[in-house]
C-alpha cells in the first residue's frame, strides 16, 4: 500500500455521504464512504481471511465499494507464532496489531458482534451497539468454534482450567502462565483431535515449543502428545526429527490416541487405552465452522464445515453470501491456515468486485499457501503448496509437481518465518 | 537487491509475442490476481515491509527469469523452487509484468 494512494483515497472520500442503516450514530476517525458506492459488502470477523477481503475490495475497487469489518475484539492476536508465546520467545504484544491501517484505507471497522443474519432481506443484526445494517453482498469469516461436547467432561467448569489456547489472546498467556507454575518434573498433555482442525501443523509446532521451554527451566518434565489421528498429520519426519534431536527425553509422541474424557478436578484424560494424569491438560477439541455461520444456516457438511463455489467463495446454501478461511469445508489438500484464508480472501474480493460491476469472475483462480513451524526459537521447518481451480472437478486442486517441505529444519527459514508473520498482517491490516 | 543486479543482461520477449493466450484473455485482471499470491510474504504489491525480498518496481525481465530459474533448479532456495513450480510461464510472465509496474517504496 503506497501512501500515495491512501492520500488519494482519503482525498475522494471527503465530502462524502455516510449512507443508511445506522441511524445518527457517528464513527470517529472513520473515512466516510465515497459519495456514489456501486454498493456495499459487510464482512463479518477481522482474522486473516476477513481482514483480506476487506482490505483487497477497497484497494481493487478503487474505493467504489463501501466496506464494513465486523469484529468483536479492538485489536488482531495472530494465531500463527503465537506458540512462540507459550515457548517464552516471543511476547502477546509481538503478535499483536491494531485496525487502524484498514480505517484508513476506508474501511469502516465495527467492534460489535453480530447476532444473526437475514439472507431474504440481506440484512445484518448486531449484538449490543449497532442498528440492522443492509448489505449488497456479505461475507462471513468467523474461523471455528470449539465441539466441546465431545469430549466427556469437557464442560464450561472444566474450560476455566483445561484450555484449548487455539484462539491466540488472553487463553494463550493463560497457558503460558499454566506452564510457569508447573513444578520441574511434571507432564504436559497435549491432545489433538482428527483431522481436518485449524492449523494441521500448529499442535506439533506447540508441542516443540513446550519442549523447548521445559528444556530451558524444568528438563525433568514431559510433554506427552496424545494425538487421535493415526500419524503427525503434517510435515511428520521433520517434527519427528526435532522431538528425537532437540528433545529426546522430553516429548513423547503417541499416536492413534484419542481423548475421549477429561476430568479437570483430578487432572486426568481418558483414552481408549489409558487414563493419564498431567499437570496441565491442554485439549484440543473437535472444531467446526464459526457459530454465525451455523446459525446462518451456511454449514453444508457433516454439521461442521461451509461448502463454497471456489470460483467466488460464495455459500452453496445461500446466496449472496461468501465464506473464507478455515469455516469452509476444504478442497482437497488444502490446510485450514491464516495463509490460506488471506488467499481465499483475495479470492473473494475479486470475485466480488466483478459481480458487483455485472461482470464474469475469473474462471482460473489460484491460490497458494505456506505454513512455516518453529520446532525450536530459531529453527524452522515449512510446508507449501500451489492450488489452481479445475473446472471439471469444480474445486481447487493442488498443481501437479508444486509445493513440498523443507530438506531439514534451519535458521534461514527462521528469519523468512519472522519476516512472513510482519508482511502477511501487514498485507491483511494495511 | 540480487534480482535487480541480474537486470536487463538477456533478451526480453515480447509479452504479446511469447503470449497468445494473454492477448484473448476474458480476465485482464488475471495477472494482479496471481501476483497477490506473493503479497503473502512479499507484502501487498510486492512492497516488503522487511525480511523478504521487496518485488515491486523490478524489471519484469529478472522477475520472470529469477522465477523461471527457480522452478528449473538453477537458483538456490528454501520454498521458491516449490511453489515456482505451481506456475506456467505465462502465468510467471504476467505475475513479473504486474509487480514490475508497481512502485518500490
Amino acid at each position: 500500500m503506497t501512501n500515495n494512494f491512501r492520500r488519494s483515497f482519503l482525498k475522494a472520500s471527503v465530502g462524502g455521504v455516510f449512507s443508511a442503516g445506522l441511524g445518527g450514530l457517528t464513527l470517529s476517525g472513520c473515512a466516510a464512504a465515497p459519495a456514489r458506492p456501486i454498493g456495499r459488502v459487510m464482512v463479518i470477523g477481522g482474522g486473516f481471511g476477513g481482514a483480506t477481503a476487506a482490505k483487497y475490495l477497497r484497494m481493487w475497487s478503487g474505493g467504489t465499494i463501501e466496506v464494513f469489518l465486523i469484529e468483536r475484539n479492538t485489536q488482531f492476536v495472530s494465531c500463527p507464532i503465537s506458540n512462540l508465546v507459550l515457548g517464552g520467545s516471543r511476547t502477546l504484544a509481538d503478535i499483536t496489531r491494531g485496525y487502524q491501517g484498514l480505517r484508513e484505507l476506508g474501511v469502516q471497522v465495527l467492534h460489535d458482534e453480530v447476532s444473526a443474519i437475514d439472507p431474504a432481506k440481506k440484512l445484518v443484526k448486531f449484538r449490543t451497539k449497532f442498528a440492522d445494517m443492509s448489505y449488497d453482498r456479505l461475507i462471513v469469516s468467523p474461523g471455528v468454534d470449539f465441539m466441546f461436547d465431545q469430549v466427556e467432561g469437557l464442560n464450561a467448569e472444566a474450560q476455566k482450567t483445561v484450555l484449548h489456547a487455539w484462539r491466540a489472546g488472553p487463553d494463550t498467556a493463560a497457558l503460558r502462565r499454566q506452564l510457569e507454575a508447573m513444578p520441574d518434573g511434571g507432564v504436559y498433555l497435549l491432545s489433538i483431535p482428527r483431522a481436518p482442525y485449524r492449523c494441521p501443523p500448529g499442535p506439533y509446532e506447540r508441542a516443540c515449543q513446550v519442549a523447548f521451554y521445559f528444556k530451558n527451566a524444568k528438563p525433568r518434565s514431559k510433554v506427552i502428545i496424545l494425538d487421535a489421528n493415526e500419524d503427525v498429520t503434517s510435515k511428520g519426519p521433520l517434527f519427528k526429527a526435532a522431538w528425537k534431536d532437540l528433545y529426546g527425553g522430553i516429548v513423547d509422541y503417541r499416536g492413534g490416541t484419542e481423548v475421549k474424557a477429561v476430568n479437570a478436578r483430578d487432572s486426568t484424560v481418558r483414552t481408549d487405552f489409558d487414563t493419564l494424569k498431567g499437570n496441565v491438560l491442554n485439549v484440543l477439541p473437535p472444531m467446526r465452522a464459526g457459530d454465525i455461520a451455523r446459525t446462518s444456516g451456511l454449514i453444508t457438511a457433516n454439521d461442521r464445515w461451509c461448502g463454497v463455489d471456489w470460483l467466488t467463495m460464495e455459500s452453496a446454501a445461500q446466496k449472496g453470501i461468501h465464506v473464507l478461511g478455515d469455516s469452509t469445508l476444504s478442497a482437497p489438500a488444502m490446510p485450514k491456515s491464516g495463509h490460506m484464508a488471506n488467499q481465499h480472501g483475495k479470492l473473494a474480493a475479486a470475485a466480488i468486485i466483478e459481480l458487483m460491476n455485472g461482470r464474469q469472475p475469473s474462471m482460473a483462480p489460484m491460490v497458494a499457501n505456506t505454513c512455516y513451524s518453529f520446532v525450536s526459537d530459531k529453527e524452522v521447518v515449512h510446508v507449501a503448496s500451489v492450488h489452481r481451480y479445475d473446472a471439471a472437478q469444480k474445486t481447487l486442486v493442488a498443481v501437479a509437481g508444486s509445493g513440498g517441505v523443507s530438506a531439514q529444519r534451519n535458521e534461514l527459514e527462521g528469519s523468512y518465518a519472522s519476516a512472513w508473520a510482519q508482511n502477511i498482517w501487514s498485507d491483511m491490516l494495511g | 537487491m540480487k534480482l535487480r543486479k541480474l537486470g536487463l543482461t538477456g533478451l526480453w520477449l515480447s509479452l504479446t509475442c511469447s503470449m497468445p493466450a494473454w492477448s484473448q484473455a476474458v480476465d485482464p485482471n488475471l495477472g494482479r490476481n496471481l501476483a497477490a499470491n506473493c503479497a503473502n510474504c512479499h507484502g501487498t504489491n510486492g512492497v516488503s515491509v522487511g525480511g523478504m525480498p521487496a518485488l515491486a518496481g523490478q524489471s519484469r525481465d529478472s522477475l520472470a527469469r529469477a522465477m523461471k530459474e527457480f522452478r528449473e533448479g538453477k537458483r538456490p532456495a528454501t520454498i521458491m523452487h516449490q511453489l515456482s513450480k505451481g506456475y506456467s510461464d505465462e502465468q510467471i510472465d504476467l505475475i513479473a509484468a504486474y509487480l514490475s509496474a508497481q512502485k518500490a517504496r
